[in-house]
């Protein structure tokens, strides 16, 4: 019994290999890795809510940049403002209990309470100085976003470039950035996130996410570094070296497309890392600062009133999970599509219909 | 041999000076990023006292303010350095009190919220990404897998708030008339028959029979509850004891040696009959006057006598059965404890400290139980645990996830290895196959990661602390960033720094130890 059981194993593992190899004949790297990503379905599905997502925030508040004395504003088609106060819009919409500014978006259908589906003016209802609610969570996603894009880029541009050059040039070189690097990494990211957020959360989210990212390379530093070390030891790279490439040449055209896998999964990583930093920062009041508002801000001023009004709550938590959630899934998707030993499941049918083709022949 | 001995000194003497080096580069940064983003002065901006500009002369010269920040922080590190001859000074607080005091408070607390986390995220954590990584692309692991990355984005601030509304506030409402409704009860079974059910997976068949066995018992299992008012009353008692006594035994078993050989269940059941007669005659030495020792001595005498027993069970395999009946017997003797506890549980919710709301959603202890509550080794114990229970659940829940995700890959890539294919081809059983060739070297890589997480606590806890107000050191450092506290700061800033040092050096030394592998490449 048992050993039938294991050849039958054995000869699907064949039949699986001879499908997954099938699949990539005639491929180049880039294209496996390509295909390999786009089947992993969590990852695509993130994929298109995260875009959704950007697009949404984006263009319903706008884009603002720049600093507080030159601010480059252009306006989203949402007409309401983080910055505007209308008490009269809060007393507009009184929910059942007597709290103002109720939501006005009902999702349920009229057959089941009869109201119908509908947006209204303040769909996510407003606080209590009447600034739309809907306003100040795309905002608020808008900052989260902006930090993450910046942390993820500063901290996978310099973590990949120490990392680099500590892996590939060894000896003291690499034992001074490495010591450098454990020196950064023995403080918390948080400890140094509220130190700088208490100096530059005020000056408003991009310097603070600036500084973030200084300070968050260390993790992909090391994994490069690894990285580099098993590549160069390789004999392509020997080959490079013969034939008289520079050290330039063979850490851009050799080494580093062997280790973007990884600095990219670390990347993805680190972004999702980072908005959960921002959010909790802003939360213990060490990040974005009133009158502005980040998510983490929205959900400390809104946690006592959870009883009362709990979608004040729901909301921009809501905002902040989707994001980290689809980024930890792309990262993973990622992950799966670089990793060579991954093997993809291969289905019943697709068994079945190879084992057919393989008849016929 | 010496020669070997001699290297290894002189690696951990040159691993030590990094270390110490490290440290003190980590903290000549956070000093100068502190004190140039920190203004103590910025109090007095506002201030219109007659005597501002002596008070702000005060508060220069006895924070050195006229001094730089970089050469400031030598006459801090002076007191530092004098730790190394034992007059380790930290400096003062603003508010005058020693540093080291407000650390030494400080820290048995952090510990105690991060250490039961910890260990629960890592026991649930790791046997949930075991089995995932078993049954890999089944049901139950993509389930899994959505949950812990759902878990992995969740801020931890966010799952306070839920936890703290439905586990506390609406818990101690539901307390006050205890009976659960057929709904709840209908969805409470089946959602326990589905996890049973994909967790023991198997055949079609065989998941639809468990799922009903299940649900049917789980929805028996809280009616009974519910109608006997447990909830106000709760105990396990000595059926409960010897259920969950004999289940140990059982899976202990299965896991260790396998059921079929007998002479290890012998030995295992054995210990869990001695648990389970040993209910009455224990409950003597857990009286109110006990304290941790008296918990130290039961389980000593359980231990003991399982084995005492299990060595004369067989002269073959004596090792294994020994084993086999001292881990049956320490984890059956832990629901005596938790039974013990809960004998508690009914004068300590209608005491007017609790007044029938026994689940806080503050702080780390209930200040105003009566002296004698206080005395009482299984009340105060109670107490901490019942604070324990939401701040432990907001942490194990955000670390759970890693510990997954990381045992499900561990072990994934663990079993793609030769010697797995090895082990199979020598005819092994599945059991041992996973349990000793598979799970022993997937559980490798946990040491560094498990070092790493307990130095990470402060770092950690900064948020949990602050949501639940425990005075630990999270608190002490959103305090010394608030009040403008450089000696504070540094203080909890150093003993993180060099807790992250020293737990990457032990994980390093462990690692050699645990795995001969590193040791010879070495």
């Amino acid at each position: 019994m048992a050993k039938s059981k294991q050849d039958l194993e054995k000869s699907s593992d064949k039949n699986e290999n001879e499908i997954a190899l099938r699949e990539t004949e005639g491929l180049s790297q880039g294209q496996i890795i390509r295909r390999r990503f786009f089947r992993h379905k969590g990852a695509m599905a993130s994929l298109v809510v995260l875009l959704g997502m950007f697009l949404f925030v984006f263009s319903a508040s706008g884009i603002h940049l720049g600093s507080a004395k030159q601010p480059i504003n252009i306006a989203g088609w949402w007409p309401h403002s983080f910055k505007e106060i209308d008490p009269e819009a809060a007393l507009k919409n009184v929910c059942s209990n007597g709290i103002t500014g109720c939501p006005t978006l009902d999702i349920l259908p009229s057959f089941i309470d009869g109201t119908g589906i509908k947006i209204g003016d303040h769909p996510l209802g407003t606080d209590i100085l009447g600034t739309d609610y809907l306003a100040l969570v795309t905002r608020g996603a808008e900052q989260s976003i902006l930090v993450m894009l910046i942390v993820g880029f500063l901290g996978v541009t310099l973590g990949t470039a120490i990392g680099a050059v500590a892996g590939f040039y060894g000896g003291v070189v690499d034992a001074i950035l490495m010591r450098v690097t454990d020196m950064f990494l023995v403080t918390p990211t948080l400890v140094i996130g509220a130190v700088i957020g208490f100096r530059f959360g005020n000056l408003g989210v991009v310097p603070l996410a600036l500084m973030l990212g200084f300070f968050a390379w260390m993790g992909l530093a090391r994994f490069v570094r690894t990285e580099f070390l098993t590549l160069r030891e390789r004999e392509f790279v020997d080959a490079a070296r013969v034939a008289g490439a520079s050290d330039r040449r063979i850490i851009f055209k050799h080494i580093l497309p062997n280790a973007i896998g990884i600095i990219i999964v670390s990347g993805t990583l680190l972004m999702s890392g980072a908005i959960l930093t921002e959010s909790a920062l802003s939360y213990l009041g060490f990040g974005v600062r009133l009158p502005d508002v980040s998510l983490g801000l929205l959900v400390s001023q809104y946690q006592d009133t959870f009883n009362v009004s709990p979608w004040m709550f729901w909301w921009p938590g809501f905002f902040i999970i989707t994001i980290a959630l689809s980024i930890n899934f792309i990262g993973d998707g990622l992950r799966d599509a670089f990793d060579p030993r991954q093997r993809r499941r291969i289905s019943a049918k697709e068994r079945a219909s190879a084992k057919e083709a393989k008849g016929r022949a | 041999m010496a020669a070997v001995r001699l290297a290894l000194f002189a690696y951990i003497a040159r691993r030590l000076g990094m270390m110490l080096l490290i440290v003190f580069g980590a903290s000549f940064m956070a000093y100068n990023l502190e004190a140039i983003s920190s203004n103590p002065l910025q109090a007095f901006a506002e201030n219109t006292a007659k005597n501002k500009t002596y008070l702000m002369h005060q508060l220069i010269s006895q924070l050195n303010l006229d001094v730089p920040p970089p050469l400031r922080y030598f006459m801090w590190l002076r007191g530092v350095v004098a730790g190394l001859w034992g007059h380790l000074d930290l400096g003062m607080t603003r508010d005058h009190q020693p540093v080291l005091d407000s650390i030494a408070l400080a820290i048995p607390i952090t510990f105690r919220l991060v250490i039961a986390s910890t260990i629960l995220a890592i026991i649930l954590g790791i046997t949930i990404g075991m089995i995932t990584a078993i049954r890999q692309y089944s049901r139950f692991d993509y389930v899994m897998t959505f949950i812990s990355f759902l878990l992995f984005s969740l801020p931890v601030f966010w799952v306070a708030v839920l936890l703290k509304q439905y586990l506390a506030i609406d818990f101690n409402n539901f307390l006050e008339k205890p009976s659960i409704s057929l709904p709840f009860l209908i969805g409470f079974g089946l959602v326990a028959g589905l996890i049973m059910a994909s967790l023991i997976g198997g055949s079609r068949r065989r998941f639809y029979s468990v799922f009903l066995g299940v649900t049917l018992g789980a929805i028996g299992l809280m009616k009974l509850i519910s109608d006997t008012n447990w909830f106000i009353h709760p105990g396990i008692g000595i059926i409960g004891v010897g259920i969950f006594a004999f289940g140990f035994a059982i899976l202990v078993t299965q896991i260790s040696t396998g059921l079929e050989n007998r002479k290890s269940l012998t030995a295992a059941t054995s210990a869990a009959a001695i648990v389970t007669v040993g209910y009455y005659p224990l409950q003597l030495l857990m009286n109110s006057k006990s304290s941790f020792l008296n918990i130290l001595l039961v389980l000593v005498i359980t231990m003991g006598l399982s084995g005492l027993i299990a060595y004369f069970v067989d002269k073959i395999d004596r090792r294994t059965n020994i084993r086999t009946a001292l881990i049956t017997a320490l984890l059956g003797t832990l629901p005596l404890f938790l039974d013990r506890l809960m004998q508690e549980f009914g004068g300590y919710m209608t005491s007017d400290a609790v007044s029938n709301r026994p689940v806080p959603t503050l702080g780390q202890v209930n200040d105003l139980l009566s002296d004698q509550q206080k005395a009482n080794f299984w009340v105060s114990s109670l107490d901490g645990i019942m604070h324990l229970i939401l701040p432990t659940a907001a942490l194990t829940l955000i670390s759970f996830a890693g510990y997954v995700r990381f045992s499900r890959g561990s072990l994934l890539e663990v079993l793609n290895m030769d010697y797995i294919r090895t082990a199979r081809a020598k005819g092994l059983t599945e059991r041992t196959v996973i349990v000793r060739h598979g799970m022993r070297n997937a559980l490798l890589p946990l040491t560094t990661i498990l070092v790493n997480d307990f130095a990470g606590v402060i770092g950690g806890a900064i948020i949990t602390e602050g949501v639940f107000q425990w005075k630990g050191m999270g608190q002490l450092f959103n305090q010394s960033l608030n009040t403008y506290d450089l000696n504070l700061f540094m203080g909890v800033f150093v003993l993180s720094a060099f807790l992250t040092v020293l737990a990457n050096f032990v994980a390093d030394l462990l690692y050699g130890v645990v795995d001969p592998r590193i040791r010879i490449r070495k």
